[in-house]
């Protein structure tokens, strides 16, 4: 029996979504909505009538003091219905805490609870002069979106002759089966392997499946496999295992490609024999070898994050990860999925961390976009709005703080969004008597999976995510997570490690338990796994679906025999489910059953090592340069200043901001928002992990994809720059600091798709030299890292390719947090010095794009001085003599000086004759927007200025001006270039996404 | 003087633990102890151990129904292990003395459970409840809070104003009617207030009152003056750091000062 329970709020309690709904609707869509009503629904399965009394009685779905609660609809008083409701399979939180509240009213164990339900929908009461196109419009384009979510509607006339909606159950139906199919890969040509490889979403090379075929084509494999009772062509299960290991996102075969890279340039010609072994961890073990005795690192790249020390009794380790593709499809469920599915490689790393703060970085299209969208592309502002929610979902409800981010817009993201979210996480220096930072799997160990249940979600996201993103890409590729689920399973992991009952944990992301158990055997040297025990979400799923799913909130264990026991009667008692589905083994095969029946019989070394090595072509020609520089006519700078600081790229993000938690666990030191309003830019977040200890990390960025039309170089480098200059600013150490690299790129394989591989590929070539060459110049090792190299769309006969971008993120320590600095002016009087050289560098800037003027020289690095620099300027923070800082980037020292103004409410005088530049006859306007790196402004207090100027002596530093009255005022020699109310610009600043951003739900 | 022994409970989406606890014991209490709702099933800890109690934040069960909703039903129904209802180890507990602090999601959980405001001293009645704020957002924001000297609660004893961080989407007050608002006005058990930072007056504008809770109410207490819940965040102020203006020579007194009033209470008994 399926029954409606509908709430709807009392007549004092104010509707804030309804209301919230109708303002967005009114905003992004232009629709005449007056008002807009909500109703709760609950659709209940497998409760009688008594039952459903006593859920209401009992109020446990509703709040007596906020609902109304009904069996009958209690909609009345509108022009349209809309109701929006899940499609089955689609993960619904809500309706799973309603199933668990209403087996507690009706006092049901878990068993006689199994066959109840609770499946949640939302209905919006509109009122206004809509058509029917217009509410379609409102349902589709709005309210709900249809690769999840379905939607009905009724006009009150409709309403009026059928009143309510008919209870749905987005139930998935099937039965049980074990079916295990074979594949006759002898029976296909080369043209025939290719197809299946793309029908199935295998995402596998001509050469590797020619791989596979051979492996099975061996007497000696086929001789072991019949000894298992399988057939000697591959089973579906153990293609898809191959497929989902030897995907680019596993495998990152284009960084472990041979290239042969030619630069034209200079003429030059070199084989590089993976750019990851060469540049990334060539770099870092460089860096570690130089340091010696100093070296912070602890375990890098081998495992789920990057691990360094962080004092005596703890270290600390950082992974960033981007979920693209998925936050395409559903940007929240994409976006939600990606926080807590990068929550879960620190929780997962050595022995495992607990989860200390959040990154997140994103980069869309405007979402003021107008233009019309290619298919199966969602409104950016819809992008940036599903992001937003499901990041301040994943992150708040998991209770780690948001300390950092950006945004960062651009046109060629509309094709797809880029979505990073980064984990730091804290760990005891020993558990159990063993370095945390250290896992080992015995053969015997129970194989064990925690967590939440598997179901079709996300199956072929690994291999989904090797490819571009097209019209037809899967919609089972989708997840939503489940931040409680997971924080249940964090409270009992976390518990269990400290009680020593594991003795390895891994995490369940792209490619599900083929990936962490295969990833785990490779330790013992084998494993054997039964998934019939696995629990699963529904019914019929196929053994190699099981396998392969990439359903959230699960960790994967190896557990002692010895401790198995207990460790399955904490996790019962603790109300997180844990299922014992084999044994690590040491047999050299990755052996998978259903039940007794063979699914997969796989060779480790084939599974893990099998792979052919990609071999690449890179060709770098430097881009033709674009007109000569123009000197820009400016007849008003008050007001290009304000257009400046209103830019998207540069305005306010505080209504994104706010909504994430930045403070929940009590060590917040410097928040992302900060000065006399709490509404200035911080550089960096900072706090302390230990409470008791006033030694902090510093969190920070750098992400420069402007300057890769111009040259990935120095885009590379100036990410780099930008991260440990963000990070100095706020006060870390930058000889403790360590780098987290995420590269974004577009497909750099030369084909028919991508008939610019080799330019592409010799980008990427030339920001993995620029990272080994300034990782090592700077001292900062890269620890841990990710790529994404599909960043492509194609659709309706167009293609649009992201522009190459790296997020680098610094994880830095700061020795005592009451030493921090923040970037907003403290006080009149206060002496502003610039920090660096200023160069004619407007290549890719702000402002180049604005005018979109022909500037075409990329700011460059000089990572000598700017080392010296930065350690300079902490020991002046050190020694207190810092009031403020903050660093150049975009928009550079008009945009900085004028944040700075904003942040401390106080106007500023800066004489622009007095700033070291080269040439020294620049412009006024290249001198206040040109972004030429490791430049930092700082305000020191009067009597702290000689001490602080015998500090900086033979660098460039230049006391360029100093705080006071409410206008900021430039001037150059006595000129006036600008004055400007301090609360004009910030005005500005905030213009674009006040309090409420571009209205989107 | 009476030892004050702490119990933080956490599990199920409870977030604020670790803070809860640190601020409980860098503010005198003798100890403080975490403990999972599951050890309190499995009667392996007991609240008669204790004498000081803690609901910190978080999102239990990921405010799914309302906040805190379906955790107050795991309250009201869950039995320990020899089958005693755990809501009346609560009731001892509260009877013989004790004190209870209910944070954020954890005084969600406490009107919810009907321990705030008791009203008439009806203990375990729903009279008010916790929902979405007027902005419908979440938002993270500090704000400056006025205490009513007039409170029977223990915990603002000697306090006027106090700036602390809110962290919460639904935290504006609602009374099941006028006259339970009126009642709790009249018989004190408005403990804080949200007021303007220039003014120092009680305020119901946005954003000093982050979520447009009538009269400002940021924090109730009940007859007793023994429990208070409060949607500002006292255990997130524990070191001048986490002050917003701490850099510009705006930090103030701590926010554990509410804290530091519970152990002092319970010393003197």
């Amino acid at each position: 029996m399926l029954c409606r329970i509908e709430l709807a709020p009392r007549p004092h309690v104010t509707d804030s979504v309804g209301l919230r709904t109708a303002r967005g609707l009114r905003a992004a869509l232009g629709l005449p909505v007056a008002q807009c009503r909500i109703i709760k629904v609950f659709t209940v399965q497998g409760v009688d009538e008594a039952g459903i009394a006593r859920i209401l009685e009992a109020g446990a779905l509703h709040d007596p003091v906020l609902h109304t609660a009904s069996r009958e609809p209690l909609a009345s008083g509108f022009d349209w219905a809309v109701e929006v409701g899940l499609r089955p399979g689609v993960t619904d939180n809500e309706g799973r805490t309603a199933r668990e509240a209403v087996a507690l009213v009706l006092g049901l164990d878990k068993a006689a609870a199994a066959d109840i339900a609770v499946y949640t929908s939302t209905q919006y009461l509109l009122s206004g002069e809509l058509d029917e196109d217009d509410v379609r419009r409102i349902a589709s384009g709005y309210l709900a979106n249809e690769l999840i979510q379905r939607y009905e509607y009724k006009s009150a006339a409709q309403w009026a002759q059928a009143p309510g909606f008919e209870p749905r159950a987005a139930r998935v139906t099937g039965e049980a089966h074990d079916e295990v199919n074979t594949v006759d890969l002898e029976a296909l040509d080369d043209e025939g392997l290719t197809a299946f490889s793309r029908e199935n979403t295998l995402a596998l090379s001509l050469e590797e499946m020619r791989t596979i075929r051979d492996h099975y084509r061996d007497p000696a494999v086929a001789a072991a496999r019949a000894a298992q009772g399988l057939p000697a062509m591959p089973t579906d299960a153990e293609l898809e295992a191959l497929a989902q290991t030897w995907s680019e996102h596993c495998k990152h075969k284009i960084f472990n490609a041979k290239i042969e890279y030619e630069n034209r340039e200079t003429g030059a010609r070199a084989t590089v024999d993976s750019l990851f072994k060469t540049y990334i961890a060539g770099s870092t073990a460089a860096i570690r070898a130089a340091r010696g005795q100093d070296d912070l690192c602890l375990s890098v790249f081998k495992d789920n994050a990057g691990v360094i020390r962080f004092d005596d009794d703890h270290a600390v380790c950082i992974k960033v990860e981007t979920h693209n593709s998925p936050s395409a499809l559903d940007p929240y469920g994409g976006a939600l999925t990606g926080i807590v599915g990068v929550n879960r490689d620190p929780m997962g790393t050595g022995m495992g961390a607990n989860l200390v703060c959040n990154t997140d970085v994103f980069c869309f299209a405007s979402p003021f976009w107008t233009h019309e969208l290619p298919p199966r592309l969602l409104h950016p502002r819809r992008v940036l709005e599903g992001v937003r929610e499901g990041v301040e979902h994943g992150g708040n409800k998991s209770g780690i703080p948001t300390v950092n981010g950006s945004i960062v817009f651009h046109d060629q993201y509309l094709g797809k969004p880029l979505v990073f979210c980064g984990t730091v996480g804290l760990m005891p220096a020993t558990v159990a008597g063993r370095p945390s930072h250290e896992k080992a799997v015995n053969p015997g160990d129970a194989i064990v999976m925690t967590g939440g249940r598997i179901g079709k979600d996300g199956i072929h996201g690994a291999t989904f995510s090797s490819e571009e993103l097209h019209e037809g890409s899967p919609a089972t590729a989708v997840q939503i997570g489940d931040p409680i689920t997971q924080r249940k399973m964090y409270d009992f992991l976390m518990r269990a490690r400290d009680m020593g009952l594991y003795n390895a944990i891994t995490d369940n992301g792209a490619g599900g338990l083929s990936s962490s158990v295969g990833e785990m055997a490779g330790m013992s040297g084998g494993c054997r796994m039964d998934v019939s025990r696995a629990p699963l979400k529904y019914d019929g799923l196929r053994p190699w679906e099981i396998l392969l799913s990439e359903a959230q909130e699960r960790m994967t264990l190896a557990v002692p025999q010895d401790k198995l026991a207990r460790f399955l009667a904490l996790a019962e008692e603790m109300d997180v489910e844990a299922t014992h589905l084999g044994e690590f083994t040491d047999s050299g095969y990755f052996h998978v059953t259903y039940g007794e029946r063979p699914v997969a019989y796989l060779p480790m070394d084939f599974l893990h090592d099998g792979v052919p090595q990609m071999r690449l072509c890179a060709v770098w020609e430097r881009p033709v340069e674009d007109e000569p520089y123009m000197p820009l006519f400016i007849a008003d700078h008050g007001k290009l200043l304000r257009t400046m600081l209103g830019r998207l790229n540069i305005c306010s993000k505080e209504y994104v901001v706010r909504q994430y938690d930045h403070e929940v666990q009590g060590g917040s030191a410097v928040k992302p928002l900060t000065g006399a309003l709490a509404d200035g830019p911080s550089d960096a977040g900072a706090l302390r992990p230990v409470l008791g200890s006033d030694q902090g990390i510093v969190l920070s960025h750098g992400i420069c994809p402007k300057f890769s039309r111009l040259d990935t170089y120095w885009m590379m480098a100036s990410a780099i720059d930008e991260a440990i200059r963000n990070a100095v600013a706020t006060g870390a150490d930058p000889d403790r600091m360590a780098g987290c690299d995420n590269f974004c790129w577009c497909d750099p394989v030369q084909s028919e798709k991508t008939p610019d591989g080799h330019y592409k590929l010799a980008q990427l070539v030339r920001a993995n030299q620029a990272l080994a060459h300034f990782c090592q110049a700077f001292g900062v090792p890269c620890i841990s890292g990710k790529d994404s190299m599909k960043n492509d769309y194609t659709g309706g006969g167009k293609k649009i390719s992201i522009p190459p971008t790296v997020l680098y993120s610094v994880l830095g320590i700061v020795g005592d947090v009451n030493r921090c600095v923040t970037s907003d002016f403290k006080a009149g009087g206060d002496r502003v010095y610039l920090l660096g050289i200023t160069r004619p560098e407007l290549g890719g800037s702000e402002l180049s794009e604005l005018y979109k003027a022909p500037f075409s020289d990329v700011p460059q690095v000089d990572a000598v001085a700017a080392r010296t620099r930065y350690r300079t300027l902490h020991q002046a923070m050190t020694r207190g003599l810092v009031s403020a800082a903050h660093d150049l980037s975009d928009g550079g020292l008009g945009v900085a000086v004028a944040e700075m103004c904003i942040g401390g409410r106080i106007g500023a005088s800066i004489d622009l004759a007095l700033v070291p530049a080269c040439p020294d006859d620049m412009q006024d306007t290249d001198l206040l927007y040109s972004e030429s790196n490791s430049r930092l402004l700082v305000s020191v207090r009067p009597e702290n200025a000689a001490a602080f100027e015998a500090l900086f002596a033979g660098q460039h530093c230049a006391c360029v001006g100093s705080v006071g009255g409410d206008s900021l005022t430039i001037t150059q020699n006595g000129r006036q270039v600008l004055s400007q109310p301090v609360e004009a610009l910030a005005a500005a600043w905030k213009a674009p996404f006040g309090t409420d951003g571009p209205g989107a739900q | 003087m009476a030892q004050v022994k702490t119990l933080v409970i956490t599990g199920y989406g409870t977030n604020c633990e670790v803070e809860s606890a640190h601020a409980a014991r860098q503010s005198g209490a003798d100890t403080a102890d975490i403990t999972y709702f599951s050890d309190l099933v499995a009667g392996r800890v007991r609240l008669a151990d204790y004498n000081f109690l803690i609901f910190p934040g978080g999102f239990l069960d990921g405010d799914d129904l309302g906040a805190a909703q379906a955790a107050a039903l795991r309250w009201r129904f869950a039995r320990t292990r020899d089958g005693d209802p755990l809501v009346e180890q609560l009731r001892t507990f509260f009877d013989a003395g004790g004190l209870v602090l209910g944070i954020c999601n954890g005084f969600q959980l406490l009107v919810k459970l009907g321990l705030l405001p008791a009203i008439g001293g009806r203990y375990f009645e729903r009279q008010v409840s916790l929902t979405l704020n007027d902005s419908a957002k979440f938002e993270d924001r500090w704000v400056r809070l006025k205490a009513n000297p007039h409170s029977p609660c223990v915990f603002t004893r000697g306090i006027d104003t106090l700036d602390l961080p809110v962290r919460h989407g639904e935290g504006k007050l609602v009374p099941m009617d006028d006259a339970v608002l009126r009642e709790l006005v009249d018989a004190n058990l408005v403990a804080l207030q949200y007021a303007d930072p220039a003014s120092g007056l009680v305020t119901t504008d946005y954003p000093a009152n982050p979520n447009g809770s009538p009269l400002g109410i940021a924090g109730i207490t009940d007859p007793t003056g023994r429990v208070l819940g409060l949607m500002p965040h006292p255990e997130a102020y524990n070191h001048v750091t986490n002050h917003p203006g701490w850099t510009r020579g705006e930090a103030t007194r701590l926010g554990t000062v509410l804290i530091e009033n519970a152990v002092a209470h319970l010393k003197a008994q």
